[in-house]
């Protein structure tokens, strides 16, 4: 009797489960389709495959969406955002990991209040600092923002990595006379290159996506990183929903190639915080 | 300070040993370790905040000086329809947040956990929506789903039944705006509550099973109460990021029409840069921060509750 009934309880867990990713695909396949074709044939019928193969959107959105410039914005955002937060992490990680004071409960204690406090209590009184040593639109002042933005939780995710590394290897190097700066050097760091690379790619697709710190402080066209161009030109070409559509892939394309290329480290980071191993 | 040289040391190498004791030398280069986190984490988020929390007492336009305020700002931010509509609608998502991708995400993890060999797939399928930019997201939506032309909306309104833009309308806008927010982020939710269960011991629910549990009560009472830990971490983040939540209205609507999609973090930024109010808004970040000290106290005592 129980036989049949379990059967028919998987297939219905396997038609939820299509369902589920259907839905979560599924608008990101309605941007793919579209962005092949022209403005009328969406308009006709949205859900329809290309009938043929429709590149101009591509081409008129690159330039319409200044998308060479927003390009280089973002890789400068992004690779100076990553290299600060990974070396000042990584650094700030080790005594956070491996020493029992006091001091160091308070200084964890202090970086925990910072990812509490929200963006719109320091964001007023930056943005006017900022403007006034004429710092809006430098992408390496952002980025700075940016780093001290994702700090704390990269800290806190190292911390848990260098935990990891038998703290016996430390006494041993002490012992054949490294100094702290040579342990961490020679002996931490190159074991701890899983979590540095789990904290550079989750913060790289962070600064790549982030909304409100970027659009704030990078004014002007020629500062506009590829999703702040994405987002002037849905502003100025609303009226032509293919050229939007291929806008859209050609921003979400380089961070999914980050994605997937680097899935297991991100995936891996993400457990790591909020599930007890 | 007793310097007590390893016989095998170089000296040459490090003659600063010779000065300080190792235990001082080590406390002074982990210091200098978290020096620059320390200072990069003050001087941008934690020292601007508190100079926040003293604008908020001000008269300040973010251009001319200052002039002290005392409580007027708090003062006419109580008495303010649109605040308390505010407070109203982050209620009203957290609320959403709480309930909806929570129980998505823990029927799809749930449902994985037997499904080994598709679980790394899932992880990828679950996980794109969330690593996509809010603004590819929220006009993906306004435009290929929610537009009564060319979107999804526009066809079923042509083909099917009357259907019309769920943006514009004061009564729907929220919770289309919240739509668009939880199709991005319960996947995350997904992928983590798969990461605790996949972490349930075995042998519980082997012996769950051997007992003749079924389904739904090797879950209710095996593989549920091993993760409530993460559940419990997971609802004060939506609680936290709820009271915080920006991107999604502000792209999508900018807190209208009205009021009905208005949130704290929307009235405080427009209270700064388009009314120049920068006083007023300072005073709504303050409320807001104080939702983030509620709900991280009220976790910590949840925890401290659940451990004895």
């Amino acid at each position: 009797m129980k036989g049949p009934l379990v059967a028919v309880g998987r297939q219905f867990g396997n038609l939820t489960l299509l369902v589920a990713a259907c839905f979560a695909v599924g608008p990101i396949a309605l941007l793919v389709m579209n962005a092949f074709k022209p403005h009328v044939e969406i308009v006709g019928d949205p859900i329809a495959f290309p009938h043929h193969f429709y590149p101009h959107n591509f081409v008129a959105a690159w330039t319409e969406g200044h998308f060479a410039t927003g390009l280089v914005n973002s890789l400068l955002l992004c690779g100076t955002t990553v290299l600060i937060v990974v070396a000042a992490a990584a650094m700030a990680a080790y005594p956070l990991a491996r020493s029992q004071s006091r001091i160091w409960r308070i200084v964890a204690l202090y970086f925990l209040c910072s990812v509490t406090v929200p963006i719109q209590l320091f964001l007023f009184p930056l943005y006017f600092v900022f403007a006034k040593f004429g710092l809006l639109g430098n992408v390496f002042a952002t980025a700075v923002i940016l780093a001290a933005i994702n700090l704390p939780l990269s800290i806190f995710l190292l911390r848990t990595y260098i935990m990891t590394i038998p703290a016996e290897l430390d006494d041993a190097a002490v012992l054949d006379g490294a100094a702290p700066f040579q342990v961490f050097w020679h002996v931490i760091f190159p074991l701890m290159r899983p979590g540095l690379a789990t904290v550079a790619a989750i913060v790289c697709l962070a600064v790549w996506n982030e909304y409100l710190i970027t659009s704030t402080f990078q004014q002007g066209e020629k500062n506009f990183t590829m999703t702040l161009g994405y987002l002037a030109m849905n502003g100025s070409i609303s009226d032509d929903q293919g050229l939007l559509m291929a806008g859209g892939l050609i921003v979400i394309v380089p961070i999914l190639l980050v994605f997937l290329g680097t899935r297991r480290f991100i995936i891996d980071g993400m457990t790591t915080g909020a599930v007890k191993g | 300070m007793n310097a007590r040289p390893h016989p095998t040391m170089d000296a040459a190498v490090k003659p600063s040993r010779r000065l300080l004791s190792p235990g001082v030398s080590r406390h002074l280069t982990y210091g200098l370790f978290a020096l620059p986190a320390i200072v990069l984490t003050g001087a941008i988020t934690l020292v601007p905040g508190m100079l926040t929390l003293a604008a908020s007492l001000t008269d300040w336009d973010g251009v001319s000086m200052p002039t002290w305020a005392g409580g007027a700002n708090f003062h006419d931010l109580f008495a303010d329809v649109a605040f308390w509509r505010a407070i109203f609608n982050n209620v009203q998502w957290t609320v959403l947040f709480l309930t909806l991708p929570m129980a998505g995400a823990l029927l799809i993890a749930s449902l994985l956990r037997t499904r080994t060999r598709i679980q790394a797939l899932y992880q990828v399928v679950l996980l794109l929506p969330y690593v996509l930019s809010p603004i590819v997201n929220v006009i993906i939506w306004s435009n290929i789903v929610f537009d009564p032309v060319g979107g999804l909306v526009g066809y079923i309104n042509h083909h099917l039944f009357p259907l019309a833009d769920p943006l514009a309308q004061p009564s729907a806008a929220l919770y289309a705006v919240a739509a668009i927010d939880m199709w991005h982020f319960w996947g995350y939710l997904a992928v983590i509550f798969l990461g605790a269960i996949r972490q349930v011991p075995e042998e519980q629910l082997e012996a769950a099973r051997l007992d003749g549990a079924g389904a739904w009560q090797m879950f209710r009472f095996v593989t549920l109460p091993n993760i409530t830990p993460t559940i419990g971490l997971m609802a004060v983040m939506v609680t936290i990021f709820s009271f915080l939540t920006f991107d999604y209205v502000y792209l999508a609507t900018s807190g209208g029409p009205g009021f009905s999609t208005l949130v704290l973090s929307v009235l405080a930024y427009n209270s700064a840069f388009t009314s120049l109010a920068v006083g007023r808004a300072a005073a709504v970040a303050v409320v807001m921060g104080l939702f983030g000290v509620l709900a991280s106290v009220a976790y910590t005592r949840l925890t401290w509750s659940g451990a004895r």
